[in-house]
């Protein structure tokens, strides 16, 4: 069972890099600025848009071309791939809960006279990053799907490893993917769990309307 | 008293470890118009719910027009009825809900017209005949091609009324029908019942807390509480010359 | 090495030919999904506990692990599996694989919209004692399906765009006429920015549609106005 720890790095970096990315691009799209909006607009829409297995294959053939861009290693273009994705999907997520949320407090944190900052980080925050939870969850997992997709450009993790017993113990096949399949599931079980805990959570302590 | 149409023998109800109804033993007559009343919980609502099939006795008989409504005669034994036994008995039942519970996406024509013609095989052209008829009857003859949304509370319960009675059931349950609408509503629901009663031939078995109405209408008034019938007679013996406390308090509380 | 527009027209032909495979197969295994997912919602509606518990699993386990190997297991090891094991073309293993995949999603969408539906609509049918057929093909499915079209509808963009995974074990689609081109050239830039053009141009519009459409049903099936009669002027 080698390629595990690469299965899990990939997943811990592009979980981190893709909450960094949801957030910045739901404010950016928030924001007052024009351009601002419409340039994560943008972004939103256009890795919303394509397929995640044609963005990665992007970053790791095509982009060397256009710019003589190597994004240092294998690695790191498999993770911000699945990072821009992933963080363009969740930004969908930080602007709905921010909005619905500010709707109805913004008035209520208005007349204590706080400022727009104070009311973002005292009373908006707190409850959108609460109901924002259980869909990051549903996230998370989706990812950990995803990282199956970095055996293609090469990085060795799990279902490389696998593929390559595979080819050279054929009778073994069936053997193999179940294992891989299960080894999957045994990871995604703490975070459903996680999930459905977050779920619970956010029905608390959010003012609904 | 003619055979009855309908027969409680020693129903017994539970949900979970909570016994609703604690030994019920009831009679209804063909034609005959009972009134329910009681304090809420006191299992009023349960005792039609088990009559329309909707809750299953947990133990005791119901005979509904000389056959057993829960159970079927096998070899005979008394076995629990099945899904097309069900469908044979319930036939001769109808029911009002409290919230109405008409099919949204369908029309009041529609709603009225879709038990005809799939349950009883109706045709079309008949059903149709049949449901603006009973329309016009509970006075929404204009509305037929519209949607229960766009209707107050108290034309929704006349259109549940028709879609009811189109199916000329032989006993009709009427389950707090008033008690989801604005006051100044409830009067034209009302007025539409005691025209149906006037007409006679069904039965009726109401649950209501209108008390002015029950005496109106009812041949005989039951008072359940506790899960047990506590008082029963005609509407002048139960209404005004009971001596039982408990009915007397309940009663209070309706007299302004 | 730069942008090639002559290379781009000649990518074209074979990526316009992935293209068809690419759509035939995502309404393939779309609707494959849609009925595979009748058949989970319904099996878990038998009131069996120890059926419904393991049903839960199955649909849990296929849906928390990743589509790529299920193909891959379909494709490589199904034909390995004794008794049971089949050799099956890389279509049809597309078609079930990715299909039953997002089954169990559906089925989370079927069911969502069966008990969205009041109580007291099966009590009314019961009480006008309608068969079971009727009940579930005349009160509660025309009630239950409408209002998750746009839901079902956004899977169907994201079969569309789960497609190309099939790359992987040789369906001809656009990624896999793409990246053929590619490595015939030694240069993927123009060919798989085609490829992302594409799915970009036939997915948002879609999604827009979709969107648009997901309002006017939260309209449509307001509380208060559950009839779906949409009152002109007046937007609740």
């Amino acid at each position: 069972m080698q390629g595990i720890n690469i299965t899990v790095t990939v997943l811990i970096a592009s979980a981190v890099l893709s909450y960094l990315i949801a957030f910045i691009a739901g404010f950016g799209r928030l924001s007052n600025n024009i351009f601002i909006r419409k340039f994560t607009g943008f972004y939103v829409e256009v890795f919303r848009g394509t397929s995640l297995i044609v963005q990665l294959f992007w970053f790791y053939y095509a982009l060397p071309g256009l710019f003589d861009i190597h994004l240092a290693t294998d690695f790191w273009a498999a993770v911000i791939a699945i990072a821009m994705n992933y963080g363009a999907y969740m930004s969908e997520i930080v602007r709905g809960s921010i909005l619905s949320v500010a709707k109805g407090q913004r008035e209520a944190a208005t007349a204590l006279n706080m400022s727009r900052f104070q009311r973002m980080r005292l009373v908006i925050l707190p409850q959108a990053v609460r109901m924002m939870l259980p869909e990051f969850g549903n996230y998370l997992i989706q990812m950990l799907k995803a990282t199956s997709l970095v055996s293609l450009v090469g990085l060795t993790d799990i279902l490389y490893h696998g593929d390559v017993f595979r080819s050279t113990h054929l009778s073994l096949a069936p053997t193999v993917y179940i294992l891989i399949l299960i080894f999957y599931f045994i990871l995604a079980l703490p975070l459903i769990w996680l999930t459905r805990w977050a779920e619970k959570q956010s029905s608390k302590g959010v003012a609904s309307e | 008293m003619a055979k009855p149409i309908a027969v409680y023998n020693d129903v017994h109800k539970s949900f979970g470890e909570v016994e609703v109804l604690k030994g019920i033993d009831l009679e209804i007559a063909p034609a005959e118009k009972v009134a329910l009343i009681g304090p809420s919980g006191s299992g009023k609502t349960t005792i039609i719910r088990m009559l329309m099939t909707l809750e299953q006795p947990t133990s005791g008989t119901i005979v509904v027009d000389g056959q057993y409504l829960w159970h079927m005669e096998k070899n005979g034994e008394l076995v629990p009825a099945n899904e097309k036994h069900l469908r044979q008995v319930r036939g001769d039942i109808g029911m009002v809900f409290q919230h109405f519970n008409l099919f949204p996406h369908m029309s009041i024509l529609e709603n009225c017209m879709v038990a005809p013609i799939n349950v009883k095989g109706v045709p079309k052209k008949e059903a149709r005949q049949r449901s603006v008829e009973m329309l016009e009857k509970v006075g929404l003859g204009d509305k037929l091609d519209d949607y229960p949304s766009q209707l107050s509370g108290g034309q929704k319960q006349r259109v549940a009324m028709a879609r009811a009675l189109v199916m000329r059931p032989k006993i009709m349950l009427f389950d707090e029908v008033t008690s989801a609408l604005d006051p100044e509503l409830v009067g034209e629901v009302l007025e539409v019942i005691r025209d149906i009663a006037r007409e006679g031939e069904m039965a009726m078995v109401l649950v209501t807390h209108e008390m002015d109405f029950a005496r109106d209408i009812a041949d005989r008034v039951v008072f359940l509480d506790e899960g047990r019938i506590a008082e029963q007679g005609t509407p002048e013996q139960v209404l005004e010359n009971s001596e039982s406390e408990r009915l007397n308090s309940f009663l209070s509380r309706f007299r302004s | 090495m730069t942008w090639n527009w002559n290379y781009v027209v000649e990518s074209l032909p074979a990526i316009f030919q992935g293209m068809w495979i690419t759509l035939g197969l995502t309404i393939a295994c779309y609707l494959f999904a849609m009925l595979f997912g009748f058949v989970w919602t319904f099996v878990r509606r038998i009131p069996w506990r120890p059926l419904q518990m393991i049903i839960a699993f199955i649909m849990e386990f296929i849906r928390s692990t990743p589509p790529l190997v299920q193909l891959f297991f379909l494709y490589y090891a199904w034909p390995m599996v004794p008794y049971v094991g089949l050799t099956l073309d890389p279509i049809t293993v597309a078609i079930i694989g990715l299909g039953v995949h997002f089954s169990t999603y559906i089925a989370e969408i079927y069911r969502s919209g069966i008990e969205s539906i009041d109580k007291g609509q099966w009590e009314a049918a019961t009480a006008l004692n309608l068969s079971l057929k009727d009940k579930w093909t005349k009160i509660i499915l025309p009630q239950a399906i409408p209002p998750t079209i746009p839901m079902l509808g956004n899977y169907l963009i994201i079969m569309f765009k789960e497609v190309p995974l099939t790359s992987t074990i040789g369906v001809a689609g656009m990624l896999h006429m793409a990246n053929n081109f590619g490595s015939k050239n030694f240069a993927y830039l123009e060919p798989l920015t085609l490829v992302a053009v594409f799915f970009l141009v036939m997915s948002y519009p879609t999604a827009v549609l979709f969107r648009k459409l997901e309002q006017r049903m939260n309209r449509r099936f307001d509380k208060n106005n559950p009839t779906g009669k949409i009152d002109k002027g007046v937007v609740t």
